[in-house]
């Protein structure tokens, strides 16, 4: 049965494309982070309402030459770090809140 | 500066990308401090749907860290309307203000649009001598109030010191009394000229003994490392950039003006006209500091201090040469290492007084950075 994996940016960060990776600041404690190229298109697709499993299906495995399977368990891995640092929200539900689905841009 | 933020710089004048950007939203302000460098009248404000047009191109060019400043940045009674659109546009906002109209109201709003840092002014850790610089009664009180209030909420204040003759004493007592308001202290010998060019105000800058003094105090910097002596320049200095204005940041005035930094008045181009990213892209002056190293400056590339100095371009342009020394720096590595710049040199040699420019930012003074936590391992990696 398919399990179903909601990822949002939370609205406490600072963010921005640089090249292709991002920078994303928490405003909780100001830690300053960057991901790299393909943690960033997760991020960018982070809109609350696309299931991770379809970012990664669509955004990922379509662009990258990697296994769905591994895609997914890295994908699941760097959101829950993410959310661990207060700069990721997950949840079994949609997440989306009016004006959360612009993305980052550059 | 951290590993991570020195590594995204980098990266971001690689890519030509203004990573940085002061932008004042007012030169009005509450206080009439002695040593201002802004005229206060009001010549005709960017609007609030400029502002957020603006900041929306400088969200789309890549700008990350924002500094909102002024003036006095609450005397914009659509102040909080700006910073509520720049934090949806995610920057990182840093807020330059006299504190006098926060209070508890005003630091929960800013708490809860996540300002990353507030930085208040404050002259003297007592009231005749800070209310005298401002002008205005019971202004430390205020100030040292908004500390208490952002404090209570959890936000990064620092107390900043400009130093002058005024207050040339009182820097470790307010240095003092920022640790006790579990505040961060950052001190400032700058007293830049006017904005019009009037250098007067210079007058108030503190004497070369006075700066000895502090670049030799052991709570303040490594002296060892900090006074050492010039290392000389060698081919990999020649090539070294002044530093990041008109590199990786700039500066927007009130009314749309884009200048590399708000301390270099070389004017590049108005966003009322043209585009915020067409102007840092495209401007002549833009081209023309972003192509000078320390090579093309003919006295600071035969200086031993070459490279070592904080020389500051603007102020090298605002003595009249952008390629030239900024004499206030070279007074400033004087006072540090004891050794004379060759600008410093030839101007004993005819005759002019060593007292005759004053001093600039003493960088070595800022606070520490945070501490960052160890790099995350992921295969889609997030680095912190």
């Amino acid at each position: 049965m398919r399990n179903y994996r909601y990822v949002a940016r939370s609205k406490a960060i600072a963010a921005r494309a640089l090249g292709d990776e991002t920078m994303v600041m928490s405003a909780t404690n100001s830690t300053l982070f960057t991901l790299d190229e393909v943690a960033s298109v997760i991020w960018a697709a982070a809109d609350g309402v696309t299931p991770l499993d379809e970012i990664v299906a669509n955004k990922i495995c379509a662009r990258y030459d990697i296994a769905p399977e591994a895609a997914l368990k890295d994908a699941e891995a760097l959101v829950e770090n993410l959310a661990k640092h207060g700069i990721m929200l997950i949840s079994d539900q949609p997440l989306a809140h009016p004006g959360d689905s612009r993305k980052e841009t550059r | 500066m951290s590993g991570l933020q020195a590594e995204m710089a980098a990266k971001a004048l690689k890519l030509n990308i203004p990573l940085s950007v002061q932008l004042d939203l007012t030169y009005r302000c509450n206080e009439r401090c002695v040593h201002c460098y802004l005229d206060h009248d009001d010549h005709g404000e960017m609007t609030t749907a400029e502002i957020k047009d603006l900041l929306d191109q400088m969200a789309d060019a890549g700008v990350f860290y924002l500094t909102i400043s002024g003036g006095e940045i609450l005397m914009r009674r659509d102040f909080f309307e700006i910073l509520e659109h720049a934090r949806a546009r995610t920057f990182c906002v840093k807020l330059k203000t006299n504190g006098v109209l926060i209070r508890k109201k005003e630091a929960e709003r800013l708490r809860e649009l996540g300002v990353e840092a507030v930085q208040i002014s404050i002259y003297s850790h007592r009231s005749e001598v800070h209310d005298a610089i401002t002008k205005m009664p019971g202004s430390l009180r205020q100030s040292i109030n908004a500390v208490r209030f952002l404090r209570a909420q959890g936000l990064t204040v620092t107390m900043a010191n400009v130093l002058m003759v005024q207050n040339s004493h009182d820097y470790m007592s307010v240095r003092a009394l920022a640790a006790e308001l579990d505040a961060k202290f950052t001190m400032d010998p700058t007293i830049t000229p006017m904005m019009d060019g009037d250098r007067s105000i210079l007058n108030l800058n503190v004497e070369q003994a006075a700066l000895r003094e502090v670049f030799r105090n052991e709570d303040l910097v490594n002296v060892e490392e900090f006074c050492a002596p010039p290392r000389g320049v060698d081919e990999e200095a020649l090539d070294m950039l002044p530093c990041s204005a008109g590199h990786t940041s700039c500066y927007v005035s009130p009314y749309g003006d884009v200048y590399p930094c708000v301390q270099f008045p070389l004017p590049t181009g108005n966003v009322r006209r043209t585009k915020f990213l067409d102007i840092w892209r495209d401007s002549p002056q833009f081209k023309e500091v972003r192509s000078i190293t320390l090579r093309d400056m003919p006295s600071c590339s035969k200086c031993a201090h070459g490279a070592t100095c904080t020389r500051c371009p603007g102020l090298a342009y605002m003595e009249g040469n952008m390629r030239g020394p900024s004499t206030q720096d070279c007074e400033k590595s004087f006072a540090r290492t004891g050794i004379p710049s060759e600008n410093l040199k030839a101007r004993t040699a005819s005759s002019k007084s060593f007292q005759s420019v004053q001093l600039v930012q003493i960088q070595g003074l800022r606070p520490a950075d945070r501490n960052i936590p160890a790099k995350m391992n992921e295969s889609f990696a997030a680095r912190a």
